[in-house]
């Protein structure tokens, strides 16, 4: 299979997305010649004109709220917010209307829009472009939350939420942009349904739950564990809503060893809620350990290189955090 | 002395806005009775003295046409022509009303008359209407949105957001500001440094003009003009109407902001009975057929008012369909 990068496999759901369905557009800030903040739209304009490559002013708010407004009256429009930082600014357009359309006018209406958007830190973008707030919209119901790991979950998942007749938010990783991976070919459609995990490395002694850019690096704690003769199961849930919590909880069944890891802050993070799962769930009395989260500090994600990288989870802190439960 | 030609409205249709100003006044005067007895719950923000604004405006839209609404939204969903009955059991909370009574009062919509929903956060509603108008560009249909928001709602940033890109892509909306003079207690000349709202269109370089909002002829033909640029592809205007909500801002507001001379300085401008009284001047009616016109009226709002009583409330489970489409 040849490979691209998660960018250009955006890219690739956004335009095939768009020549098949004309009510298919996009909308936000510096979108079209200058190709978006991390050049994801990077060409589109050229193809699809202005109209449906539509650069908007500096108003997040209103960017949202114009998207809500469009898919209720017939459009399936897809938003690009610049950083997921900026979701603070686009949240009243998100969960007091988007999200809740569609149940207090009765099921009248429906709201089948994309906000496309990036999270993560490790840019030295500091403290207001590099957070992961993916937990602040997890918790409104009525909107969908998709984090991918691969190109080619990238692609699926993103084919499939412009496609969902509800709002989803779909966080990309800006580190995983330029990173490659296979993907079919275009025109080979293959189907990813919100709501399904993968397990990307099948194990027995220890299941790992995670999402985004942890992936690769659990990916890696993984194998160096497996040098200790230690089988892990890592678990890439990629929608956080809805959750694959059967998955999950067949897996911690399996192993009888839980640990979550996110970027996220740890408080209120969305580990949090994963650990409950399956406190709730039978998966608890096949427990030999408690379960444990391996997660950002709880700080705002700071600006120098060596303080960024130590307030969110290494592959090193991941491994000894898998050795302890494995004592 | 008219500042304006109203020969081109037909009698026909002044008297039709006669008769749905008063459909929104009885309407929500029985309102009134039902929430003393407790028979209605949460805020009810009642449009009594305002009625002209949004029956003349909405008189102004064609089929295929769309509203955004407010808080304060009873009087644009009866003015576009919304089922009384379906209205009454929503605010009821009964499993009868328009959103099966899950919106209540402030989340209204009918889809299919273009009432694209009543809104509980102030100026909210102004980038949906945006959004709606892309939507009808792209799919080139000669339509309008009429967004309809507060001299509250104007100060607000999505107000600015919406008017700007709707200036800059010329969408067709008309976006028309209901200046009752005051957001809850704090009255527009403690909130804004200008007289006139509509002055605030220079900045977006689209024409704004300032109406006698309890007039429903000069509603009517201002709206309809505003339209008429709007589907020529002329881009949006502002409209901003002075008028007044001669009762509190919900039913259970006290009111000990502002004097009773005002609020009976505005009583004596009814636009309902400044309507009547200028079809009886110009004999486009007579005191029978204006007594009919209202009798009717009653017995339809006698009519919603039992479908709502004896309507059900939503079963338990209710509470869980529709979060997801
Ligand atoms: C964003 C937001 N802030 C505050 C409120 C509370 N609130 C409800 S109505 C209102 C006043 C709105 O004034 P205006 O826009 O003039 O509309 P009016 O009530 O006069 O029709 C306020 C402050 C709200 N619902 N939403
Ligand atoms: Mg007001």
């Amino acid at each position: 299979m040849r490979e691209i990068t998660y960018a250009e496999a955006i890219r690739e759901a956004l335009c095939e997305e768009m020549r098949a369905d004309s009510r298919v557009f996009l909308l936000g800030e510096d979108i079209g010649i200058y190709g978006g903040a991390f050049g994801v739209t990077k060409g589109m304009v050229q193809e699809f004109g202005e109209e449906r490559v539509r650069d908007t002013p500096l108003s997040e708010h209103a960017i949202t709220g114009a998207a809500a407004g469009a898919a209720m009256t017939g459009m399936r429009p897809v938003v690009e917010i610049m950083f997921s930082d900026f979701l603070t600014i686009a949240l009243e357009q998100l969960a007091n209307q988007a999200a809740k359309a569609h149940y207090q006018f009765g099921g009248q209406v429906s709201v089948p829009m994309v906000l496309r958007t990036a999270g993560g830190s490790g840019t030295g973008a500091a403290e207001q472009h590099s957070q992961s707030l993916e937990a602040w919209v997890c918790h409104v119901p009525g909107l969908k939350v998709v984090i991918p790991s691969t190109p080619y979950d990238a692609k699926g998942l993103l084919k499939s939420s412009i496609k969902d007749p509800n709002p989803v938010v779909f966080i990309e990783q800006k580190l995983l942009y330029r990173q490659k991976g296979p993907v079919p070919d275009p025109g080979q459609e293959y189907d990813i349904p919100l709501g399904v995990a993968d397990v990307k490395r099948a194990g027995t002694d220890i299941t790992i739950v995670t999402y985004g850019r942890m992936v690769p690096r659990c990916l890696e704690a993984a194998g160096k564990l497996a040098a200790d003769g230690i089988d892990a199961e890592v678990i890439d849930i990629r929608t956080l809503v809805p959750l694959d919590k059967p998955c999950i909880i067949e897996s911690v069944k399996k192993t009888g060893r839980a640990m979550i890891v996110h970027e996220a802050c740890r408080t209120a993070g969305f580990g949090a809620e994963i650990a409950a799962v399956i406190a709730d769930s039978e998966a608890f009395f096949h427990l030999d350990a408690p379960i444990r989260r391996v997660a950002g500090l709880d700080v705002p994600i700071p600006y120098n290189p060596q303080l960024e990288a130590s307030v969110v989870p290494t592959v090193e802190k991941i491994l000894a955090a898998a050795k302890d439960l494995l004592r | 002395m008219k500042r304006f030609d109203v020969s081109s409205v037909s009698k026909e249709l002044k008297i039709k806005m006669y008769m749905r100003m008063q459909q929104i006044r009885m309407f929500e005067t029985r309102t009134i009775e039902h929430a003393k007895q407790k028979l209605i719950r949460g805020p009810l923000h009642l449009y009594i003295g305002e009625e002209a604004n949004a029956v003349g405006a909405c008189a102004a839209l064609e089929k295929g046409d769309y509203v955004t609404s407010t808080h304060r939204g009873h009087g644009h969903c009866i003015a576009m022509g919304g089922d009384l009955k379906k209205m009454f059991a929503e605010i009821c909370g009964r499993t009868t009303g328009y959103c099966k009574g899950k919106g209540g009062s402030m989340h209204i919509a009918d889809l299919d008359l273009g009432i694209i929903g009543a809104n509980g956060i102030v100026g909210a509603g102004m980038p949906i209407a945006v959004g709606a108008a892309i939507a009808m560009d792209n799919q080139s249909r000669k339509n309008v949105i009429l967004c309809f928001f507060g001299d509250g709602a104007s100060n607000t940033g999505s107000f600015h957001e919406a008017l700007n890109m709707a200036s800059i892509w010329k969408l067709p909306i008309v976006f028309y500001c209901e200046n009752n003079h005051y957001a809850i207690s704090t009255s527009s000349s403690d909130s804004l440094n200008i007289h006139d709202i509509s002055i605030r269109a220079l900045s977006y370089g689209i024409p704004g003009k300032t109406i006698d909002g309890n007039d429903a002829l000069e509603v009517y033909l201002t709206t309809r003009e505003a339209r008429q640029r709007a589907v020529n592809g002329e881009g949006p205007t502002l409209i901003e109407a002075k008028t007044y909500r001669t009762i509190g801002h919900w039913i259970g507001d006290p009111v000990r902001y502002r004097t009773g001379s005002e609020e009976e300085e505005w009583r004596a401008k009814c636009p309902i009975r400044r309507l009547r009284d200028y079809l009886l001047g110009t004999k486009e009616a007579t005191e029978a057929e204006i007594a009919h016109i209202d009798t009717e009226v009653k017995a339809e709002i006698d009519e919603a008012e039992r479908f709502a009583r004896e309507s059900s409330d939503p079963t338990p489970d209710e509470a869980l369909s529709d979060i997801y489409a």
